[in-house]
């Protein structure tokens, strides 16, 4: 059924309407969704959940240090799951990781959607030469492996923040532009008899008002995808110790610090920062695997 | 076909290329080596002397055209820290990592190809349920977490394998590995599963997606119908034609493997040049890293040139259209 | 007279989907003699293919063939576990399929998929039955049949393939061959011969042939008998003489009306207006009635199947030939 056919019937839902129902008719993927929220409420209230700052130096106690998990602190809170070799409360210290980590996969992801898009647009706007130079870029790129080319970026730009939000915008934009392309060309050929048959409809127009409302299901799609890859290849990275620095501990670099007491038996320093940092991405995939059938225009009835 | 692997070719010579200036001008912007080296009480004629004897007293373009000039004659330069030439220090690592790969393919195919086939074989079945979101789960699990967590279990907890490093090698038909001893197994099995992890969760996919979809096609039912038993119409006929798609994934995956290794190298000590990568990039071991990337771009540029040569071998279809043509 | 090579008795096969059950064939019931061409004709969606699968127990869920029985040599294939089915097919029972590009494997050599027909059933050494394929390949008009025996599909056109789809059918010199639109997909003159070449064949050989076609014509030009079916019914059966030159049904005779050549030139063809509705929401009563000129309130109870003499048969409550008691 047309979309136009859509909104006047008055029985049926609006699009919007109905792809939220649509949605929500896996209860798998509304958990995931749910589970994400509360990462994503996590994150964004470190401060007020943590029982301590974990990076205030003063509130850490070295004799509070590889507690436990459910050992009461010297301060009176309970380690919930723990303190590191600082005396660090693991929770805090999660919290505090995922809004590192969710903040680099947020900007990364930003800034490869709006580079990928731009290349994607411009490469299917002007076909020709700027088409298959883009296009090239893309093939080539896309047949190395993510890490190699974070790897390849971090071994020429350094460690650092921006460094790393750097590397990864690099390694995802093509998927982007990919996509974007993709869309962009099916659209180009219906668009441009209707910009012959009115010529008054500026490029502007077409790119805003024609091409960009297509392009919005597949790209949704692949910035799920692409978020869940950039904070775990971020971990990775971090955990090599190539990736962020020290000052801003997301979870990679918690679960490297765990890493020489997991041999001694003490867990917890490691474990807990990698189930926070698997929930996350799985509750992004599930999402994502939803709204990839509920966006395929294949799938639908 | 001679047309298609001359332009492939050159096409990879261009990607080399770049490749290497992006990778040797990019590497010599970071930080100065030499201070690492140096001692700081040291004075500035003995840096200088450092310096020469390093060949970093040259301008970039000349260090550069130097090490392009070297480069063909399979010199990459000396590594900083071992004083070795880089290449030697790689190619004496590669063996370790190769090894490696290829036994997280193999348990790949092994473990994933016949789980991913009874899932698509039997897509309602309670076991094909658990398979598929068995390989969710095997996209979604940080690879070095995985690894840290098998640490864990089987090694510390249980103490059945070593945690670390590579075991004894023996020498089988010209092949030194580490496959060939009892010790060299016990070192390999969870590097080599925490590496396959992926590859398994990946095959499963392909080979679920692609049995389900030629269950389906109707030349199965026409096999049916000719009475061939249903081992034979899966074992041969869908068989043949979902090995072509997994046989180019796997090939394929052999570069990214070799690259992801970095990771498993580092949490199991495994003495590969992963580990020996990351290892330089910390230590500003500049020759090393440069000598590894255009190492590895190399490698990854066979590998995909082999894979499409391998496809077209496989495919009747291709095989026979590209040999008119 | 010697028994029927087949005897299908009130046939019901249904799919159990999410949607609804689909009662594809709901109580179908006809006979094949030996050396007989039986034609089953009816719109896309009757329920004709349906029909055929079941014969061969090609049934897959979420289909199932939920009662009637289906007699052959003595015994009931519904009612026939697997493994006696497998030998059944492709031995004594043989079928052909309507999509030539689509039967045979893509990537398997002709002589494997036909080789494998016969070692499937015999105990044959591999050069006995190549040198059967041979000769069928033959048999069916494909020129140089050594060479083709190593080609792949694709290295034959729509014709040549479809007829290796039917060489593969008469290797086993099977006692009935199921016929499922083989010469939809093809052009005109390729059609005429093979139908020329099955007809042949079926007296020649005393083979039974059931013939699944939408097209009347084909049925005309080829079969002894046939069956017209309607959204999983068989409407009327009898001679194609009687049938096709007095049809007692209402949609028979719209067939024929739709059938260009039966027209006079210049006269528009009369197609029957309406579609088929569907499987899931079948009128009570006749199915054709949302379709049928002749409809009236009576047809809205179950029409009993009504004799016209000699074999013939039709389910309609007000048919267009007076009905023999
Ligand atoms: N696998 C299936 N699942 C559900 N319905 C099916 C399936 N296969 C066939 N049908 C239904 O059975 C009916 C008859 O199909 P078919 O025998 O293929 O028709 P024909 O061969 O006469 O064109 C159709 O309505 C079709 O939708
Ligand atoms: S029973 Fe009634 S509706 Fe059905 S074919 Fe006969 S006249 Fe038409
Ligand atoms: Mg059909």
């Amino acid at each position: 059924m047309s979309m136009a056919q859509a909104t006047r019937d008055p029985g049926v839902q609006t699009p919007l309407r109905r792809f939220v129902a649509d949605f929500a008719e896996s209860r798998v993927a509304m958990a995931g969704l749910a589970v994400f929220a509360l990462v994503l409420g996590a994150a964004l209230l470190a401060p007020l959940l943590s029982p301590q700052n974990p990076y205030d130096l003063n509130q850490l106690d070295i004799m509070d240090g590889r507690q436990p998990p459910m050992t009461k602190s010297l301060e009176g809170f309970v380690f919930w799951l723990g303190s590191d070799d600082q005396g660090r409360d693991m929770l805090s210290a999660i919290f505090y990781g995922l809004r590192t980590s969710l903040g680099v996969g947020a900007m990364s992801a930003v800034g490869a959607l709006a580079i990928g898009m731009a290349a994607g647009l411009l490469a299917a706007y002007f076909g020709g030469r700027v088409e298959s130079v883009v296009m090239r870029v893309v093939d080539i790129q896309l047949s190395f492996p993510s890490i190699l080319v974070a790897l390849i970026l971090l071994a020429v730009l350094g460690q650092g923040t921006w460094k790393i939000i750097l590397a990864l915008i690099c390694v995802q934009w093509a998927y982007y532009a990919r996509t974007v392309r993709g869309t962009a060309l099916v659209e180009r050929r219906k668009e441009y008899i209707e910009a012959a048959r009115c010529l008054a409809l500026g490029h502007r127009r077409i790119v805003f008002r024609h091409l960009l409302p297509n392009c919005l299901p597949p790209l949704i799609v692949v910035v799920t995808v692409q978020v869940a890859h950039a904070i775990a290849l971020e971990a990775t990275l971090s955990f090599l110790g190539i990736g962020l620095p020290i000052t801003e501990p997301s979870l990679g670099l918690l679960i490297a610090n765990g890493f020489e007491y997991l041999l001694s038996g003490k867990y917890w320093i490691s474990f807990f920062p990698g189930v926070a940092l698997l929930v996350t991405i799985v509750s992004i995939n599930l999402v994502g695997d939803q709204l990839r059938d509920v966006l395929n225009p294949r799938l639908q009835k | 076909m001679t047309v298609f692997v001359i332009r492939r070719l050159m096409q990879s010579g261009l990607v080399l290329f770049v490749m290497s200036l992006i990778v040797f001008f990019g590497v010599y912007a970071i930080g100065d080596p030499i201070e690492i080296f140096i001692s700081p009480e040291a004075d500035q004629i003995e840096r200088e002397r450092a310096k020469a004897a390093l060949g970093l007293d040259r301008p970039v373009w000349a260090q550069y055209f130097a090490f392009l000039g070297a480069a063909f004659q399979g010199d990459l330069g000396r590594s900083f820290v071992f004083n070795m030439p880089a290449i030697t220090l790689i190619l004496q690592r590669m063996p370790a990592t190769l090894e490696l790969a290829v036994s997280a393919l193999l348990l790949g195919i092994v473990v994933g190809l016949p789980l991913g086939m009874y899932a698509g074989y039997r897509p309602n079945s309670a076991g094909a349920k658990a398979i598929l979101a068995g390989s969710i789960l095997g996209f979604s699990l940080p690879t070095f977490w995985v690894g840290l967590m098998l640490i864990m279990v089987f090694a510390v907890n249980l103490g059945w394998l070593p945690s670390t490093g590579r075991g004894q090698t023996a020498t089988y038909l010209g092949i030194t590995s580490s496959l060939f001893t009892v010790d060299g197994l016990r070192h390999l099995a969870m590097p080599a599963l925490n590496l396959a992890l992926f590859k398994i969760s990946l095959i499963i996919r392909l080979a679920r997606a692609g049995m389900r979809e030629n269950m389906l096609m109707d030349y199965v039912r026409f096999a049916r119908a000719k009475g061939l038993p249903m081992r034979r119409v899966v074992f041969v006929h869908v068989f043949k034609n979902i090995l072509i798609p997994i046989v180019t994934v796997i090939g394929l995956e052999l570069g990214s493997t070799i690259a992801f290794a970095v990771v498993t190298e580092s949490i199991f000590a495994w003495p590969g040049m992963g580990k020996l990568i990351i290892d330089s990039i910390q230590r500003l071991d500049r020759p090393v890293i440069v000598a590894y990337l255009c190492i590895i771009v190399f490698m990854f540029i066979v590998i995909n040139l082999v894979v499409d040569i391998l496809y077209s071998v496989l495919d009747p279809r291709v095989r026979l259209s590209e040999a008119k043509g | 007279m010697t028994a029927p090579t087949l005897v299908v008795e009130e046939l019901r096969t249904w799919f159990h989907t999410r949607a609804g059950v689909v009662k594809a064939v709901d109580g179908v019931s006809f006979s094949v003699d030996r050396g007989r061409v039986m034609g089953l004709v009816g719109e896309s969606g009757s329920g004709k293919s349906v029909t055929g699968f079941s014969i061969m127990g090609l049934v897959d869920p979420p289909g199932r063939i939920v009662s009637g029985r289906i007699l052959f040599g003595g015994r009931d294939i519904a009612a026939m576990p697997e493994d006696e089915l497998r030998h059944l097919r492709g031995r004594r029972i043989a079928m052909i399929f309507q999509d030539p590009m689509m039967t045979l494997n893509p990537v398997l050599r002709i002589d494997t998929q036909m080789i494998e027909a016969i070692r499937a059933h015999e105990d044959v050494s591999r050069d006995e039955a190549r040198r059967r394929a041979r000769d069928a390949l033959g048999q069916v008009g494909i020129p140089s049949p050594d060479e083709r025996l190593a080609a792949y599909p694709h290295q034959f056109s729509g014709g040549m393939r479809q007829r290796v789809a039917i060489a593969i059918a008469l290797l086993n010199r099977a006692e009935l061959i199921v016929a499922d639109e083989p010469t939809t997909a093809l052009d005109v003159t390729i059609q005429g011969q093979i139908l020329f070449e099955m007809q042949r064949l079926a007296r020649q050989t005393g083979t039974a042939l059931l013939w699944i076609t939408h097209d009347l014509s084909v049925v005309a030009s080829l079969a002894d008998e046939v069956c017209v079916m309607y959204a999983g019914r068989i409407v009327e059966r009898g001679t194609v003489d009687d049938v096709l030159d007095r049809p007692a049904h209402p949609y028979t005779a719209g067939l024929i009306g739709s059938v260009p050549s039966r027209n006079l030139r210049g006269q528009p063809l009369q197609q029957i207006p309406g579609v088929m509705p569907s499987m899931l929401s079948l009128p009570a009563g006749c199915a054709f009635r949302t379709r049928c000129a002749r409809a009236d309130e009576a047809c809205a109870s179950e029409p009993a199947e009504r004799g016209f003499g000699a074999g013939r048969v039709a389910r309609c409550v007000h048919p267009l030939v007076e009905p023999v008691p």
